[in-house]
């Protein structure tokens, strides 16, 4: 039953990692692409029925242009309308980050496609949503990494090894719990190189976030190897001279693994969250590079809080993966029934 | 006979008490026992307003002071030089002429060199005190005084020599320049005149720059603006009360200023003071962003949003031209002979979307640059600099006549290189916390792009971004801006000379670098020596042809004025310079003065 559950999620999952990793053909356009006499406009409205009254099957769109004496208020050209068309040539873009490439999964013939509207610099929404994505989720699935296999070993060794090692680690873990960690990363900025490219931010945020967050991992690593150490069969291996390597990689690690993967499912928003954070204060990727975060940060505008309300939808596009990640956990944990979860998991390790 | 006799004796006497009436007007009810003699007031033209009420301003930081010999920051001058304090002579925001203040009236020798200024009789000090020729001579050898160290100092220092204050009578004072002063008598305006009864003691004592903190107690206060202290509370406001001795009235003969009140709310964030003002808290709003401005008029709710025109402000572009040692950054100054490139600088200039950044940053509501003298600033601009429209091709004939090359990526992108076949990337600074001259630098960089150059856009918290520019100097490039008080050229002196602090590119040079920059030292120089304006403008207009020219500065765009007004605020009448709203508060008046006084 909660087996099938497990790959529901992940077929869900998987569907949706798909759509952001071939970004680039599902977006209709260049996302750093600016498009300086379309700041601000609204998403683009889809029509059947044109001006005479007519229906038609395939759905089109009006050209907009700005109205005159406006900077934000747009006027449909009803003369000429454009069909939507599928893979059509726009762009180039390299699929997957390697295969040259210029179809878009759908488009118009001659006129850039808003299909969620344009932002201050009329660049399209809608690809930034899905190139932002890339970043985000890369982030938070680099980051659960790190962060599970730091969590992991040093979990492991204190829990097995015991003693003076046990105590040092969980200090230290708990050391890394306390500190306040968005100002030491405000402080951290302040040391590196003024101009940091839109990888380095990219690793650099990556390897914050995945440096943070072990000690919880490493906590409920250390509770299950404590009480599987002690368990019949490994002592009786160890009675027949089995090596502390052998023990921990063949019998204890063995344990913690649905352990692992339920934190993995709940890691992996909640740094994808802590991604957002980053880049919505300015620490993560620079402009004009999108991230789900800093396609965020123009909120912090009031004027634009109140005028435009497209500009929140990046916000709603995190839903349905945390939706996916959130569900996985639950399905992961409700099959693992062992490896139940001592803590509740908490907010974002930042 | 008798009676008739009487009759026209009477109407006589009517008549000669009309007369009187006319010629003196009483002084408005419940003001303090006039000495003043009428015709010493100083009548302004414009709607009569009715007394009392109380207008409500939010201010983005608290004042740090009410000393106007330490005022520096932003809100101290507002508060100070708008509301509490009068100058000699004072430069109407309106017109951006001078007009008679305190002086009534005065005349220059024929060499230019002397400035007899005579004081209007009878004023009084905001306490009552009378005012005499003695207290503008302690004004004066207070802000000569080495010791004391008050802004204003350097301004009354010309050709390294401080001006001399003599007093003929007690109300007649005489200037001496010791050089030909091409400001003229716009240098009395903003200067204000202290009461020598309360700061005496405290000079003699040294404390003099201490005086007068935020939290001075009324009674230790006075001035001679058309506001007095009232009461200060810490981290909210500051609460001034009409003055009763101001020296000005309406063309009734009214005594200004209308309103009883003036209150100052510490708002620290734009967005708050918007928000302040939409819910009908503050009477007024100014330095309003363009997005924030179209926000508000969109939604109109009983006030009335204006545009001013282009205010003073330039925002530019410039390259780090830093004489630089080698091993501190050798990065930044193996870049620097790009930008030493004169060709270089007018590449970029060529490739920069103006229209665009008046158009995306501020909504349409600003004007592009090619030069610093905004068309805010009416009398001082050059109308023979060329506005030359953007042009990618002549950006890259200027680029391939300074020996640059392009590269072309394996996706149709193009790198531009150096003579040495590097390619050409640099980073440029803005302050975070300035969103409009961040999308400016993002903009830039976009149009950059398209000539292959490499660009990143990196915003620094203002101060840090501050201390590299001119202090440490580690920086490539930096989108900045600076607003003038004054539209007199000599307001930014320090900006051009190259022994300004405020020579942004290449601050304090102790000799001028290059040959362009020292003949912009000689025509500054030489403006501020000849008194004709005609003759000024021609040196200045050189001056913004030289800049425009080399390139320095890359001149971006000037934001407008943007302010609103509640509909019941009277003779709302915007300027483009500072106090854009409060420079005539005196005449500000509600319409509704009973409704309003009891909020």
């Amino acid at each position: 039953m909660s087996r099938r559950q497990v790959t529901r999620w992940l077929g869900a999952l998987a569907v949706l990692h798909a759509l952001i990793l071939c970004a680039g053909f599902f977006a209709p356009n260049d996302p750093e692409e600016q498009d300086r006499e379309r700041p601000y406009l609204a998403p683009v409205k889809i029509h059947f029925v044109d001006s005479q009254g007519h229906f038609h099957l395939r759905p089109f769109v009006y050209p907009t242009r700005l109205q005159t004496g406006s900077f934000d208020q747009f006027e449909e050209d009803n003369s000429t309308p454009l069909p939507l068309r599928f893979v059509v040539a726009g762009p180039r873009y390299r699929l997957l980050g390697f295969i040259p490439c210029r179809r878009h999964l759908f488009g118009t013939d001659g006129a850039r496609l808003y299909l969620l509207g344009s932002d201050a610099y009329g660049r399209d929404l809608f690809s930034r949503i899905l190139y932002g994505g890339q970043i985000s989720l890369l982030a938070g699935l680099l980051g659960a990494t790190i962060t599970l296999s730091l969590g992991a070993g040093i979990g492991a060794i204190a829990g097995y090894y015991g003693g003076w090692r046990d105590a040092v680690l969980m200090r230290t873990a708990e050391l890394f719990v306390a500190l306040p960690w968005l100002y030491l990363l405000f402080g951290l900025r302040a040391f590196l190189p003024l101009t940091v490219g839109p990888l380095e931010a990219f690793f650099l945020v990556v390897a914050v976030i995945g440096a943070v967050g072990w000690a919880r991992p490493a906590r409920l690593v250390r509770g299950v190897v404590l009480s599987a150490k002690e368990r019949d069969f490994v002592r009786a291996a160890r009675g027949f001279g089995a090596s502390d390597r052998y023990l921990l990689f063949r019998h204890i690690l063995p344990q913690t693994s649905s352990v692992l993967l339920t934190q993995a499912a709940l890691l992996v928003p909640q740094f994808v969250l802590a991604e957002m954070t980053l880049s919505f204060l300015g620490l993560g990727v620079p402009e004009p590079v999108p991230s789900w975060g800093n396609l965020l940060a123009s909120l912090q505008q009031y004027s634009v809080l109140i005028s435009y309300w497209w500009m929140y939808l990046p916000a709603l596009a995190v839903v349905p993966f945390f939706l996916g990640y959130l569900g996985l956990a639950s399905a992961l944990q409700e099959e693992g029934g062992t490896g139940k979860i001592e803590e509740a998991p908490g907010g974002s390790p930042l | 006979m008798s009676a008739r006799v009487l009759k026209s004796v009477i109407s006589l006497c009517l008549a000669l008490l009309a007369g009187c009436a006319i010629l003196f007007p009483l002084p408005a009810a419940g003001s303090p026992p006039q000495t003043t003699a009428p015709e010493e007031l100083l009548k302004l033209s414009g709607d009569i307003g009715h007394p009392g009420g109380r207008l409500v301003v939010s201010l983005r930081a608290e004042p740090k002071t009410l000393n106007p010999l330490t005022a520096v920051d932003a809100p101290s001058r507002e508060v100070i030089l708008g509301a509490m304090q009068a100058d000699l002579i004072h430069i109407n925001r309106g017109t951006q002429l001078t007009e008679p203040a305190l002086a009534k009236s005065w005349k220059v020798s024929p060499d230019g060199l002397q400035y007899s200024l005579t004081l209007r009789k009878g004023l009084r000090f905001s306490d009552g005190h009378p005012v005499d020729a003695d207290d503008v001579l302690f004004s004066f050898r207070v802000y000569l005084d080495e010791n004391v160290h008050a802004t204003q100092r350097d301004l009354l220092i010309i050709g390294g020599k401080p001006l001399t204050v003599r007093k003929i009578d007690s109300w007649t004072v005489v200037f001496q320049l010791p050089k030909p002063y091409g400001v003229g008598e716009r240098l009395f305006d903003g200067l204000a005149i202290l009461p020598r009864h309360l700061l005496e003691k405290t000079y003699a004592e040294g404390q003099l720059a201490q005086a007068w903190p935020v939290s001075t107690s009324p009674s230790q206060w006075a001035g001679l603006g058309p506001f007095r202290l009232k009461e200060y509370v810490p981290g909210q406001k500051l609460v001034l009360e009409r003055n009763p001795y101001y020296w000005k009235t309406d063309s009734n003969g009214n005594r200004l200023p209308y309103l009883s009140e003036l209150v100052f709310l510490f708002v620290p964030s734009a967005d708050a003071q918007v928000l302040r003002f939409q819910s009908g808290e503050t009477d007024v709003i100014s330095r309003l962003g363009a997005e924030n401005f179209s926000a508000l008029a969109r939604q109109q709710r009983g006030y009335t949003m204006a545009d001013a025109g282009p205010g003073l402000e330039y925002n530019f572009l410039f390259f780090n031209l830093n004489d630089l040692n080698e091993k501190v950054s050798a990065e930044v100054a193996g870049r620097q002979k790009w930008f030493r490139e004169i060709k270089f600088r007018q590449a970029v200039s060529a490739a920069i979307d103006r229209e665009a950044i008046v158009r995306l940053v501020y909504q349409g509501r600003g004007a592009p640059l090619w030069g610093p003298v905004t068309p805010g600033n009416r009398r001082w601009v050059d109308a023979s600099v060329a506005h030359s429209p953007r042009s990618i091709e002549k950006a890259r004939g200027l680029l391939k006549e300074a020996s640059f090359s392009w590269s072309a990526g394996p996706d149709g992108s193009t790198t531009l290189l150096d003579a040495a076949g590097k390619p050409v990337e640099f980073s440029i600074l803005t302050s975070s916390s300035n969103a409009d001259r961040t999308k400016m630098a993002n903009l830039i960089q976009d149009d950059l792009k398209q000539l292959g150059m490499r660009v990143q856009v990196v915003p620094l918290e203002f101060r840090s971004l501050i201390d590299r520019v001119t202090q440490t100097k580690e920086y490539e490039a930096c989108v900045l801006g600076l607003a003038s008080f004054d539209a007199d050229p000599n307001s930014d002196m320090n900006v051009w000379l190259s022994s300004g602090g405020t020579h942004l590119w290449n601050p304090s040079q102790s000799r001028p670098a290059t040959a362009w920059e020292s003949e912009i030292d000689r025509l500054m120089e030489q403006q501020l020596a000849v008194t004709s304006f005609a003759q000024r403008k021609k040196l200045y207009d050189s001056v913004q042809e030289i800049l425009a020219e080399n390139q320095p500065m890359i001149f971006l765009a000037s934001p407008d004025i943007l302010v609103g007004a509640k509909n019941t605020v009277g003779n709302f009448r915007p300027a483009v310079l500072e106090p854009y709203i409060l420079w005539n508060v005196e005449q500000l008046y509600l319409k509704s003065s009973t409704e309003n006084s009891g909020r």
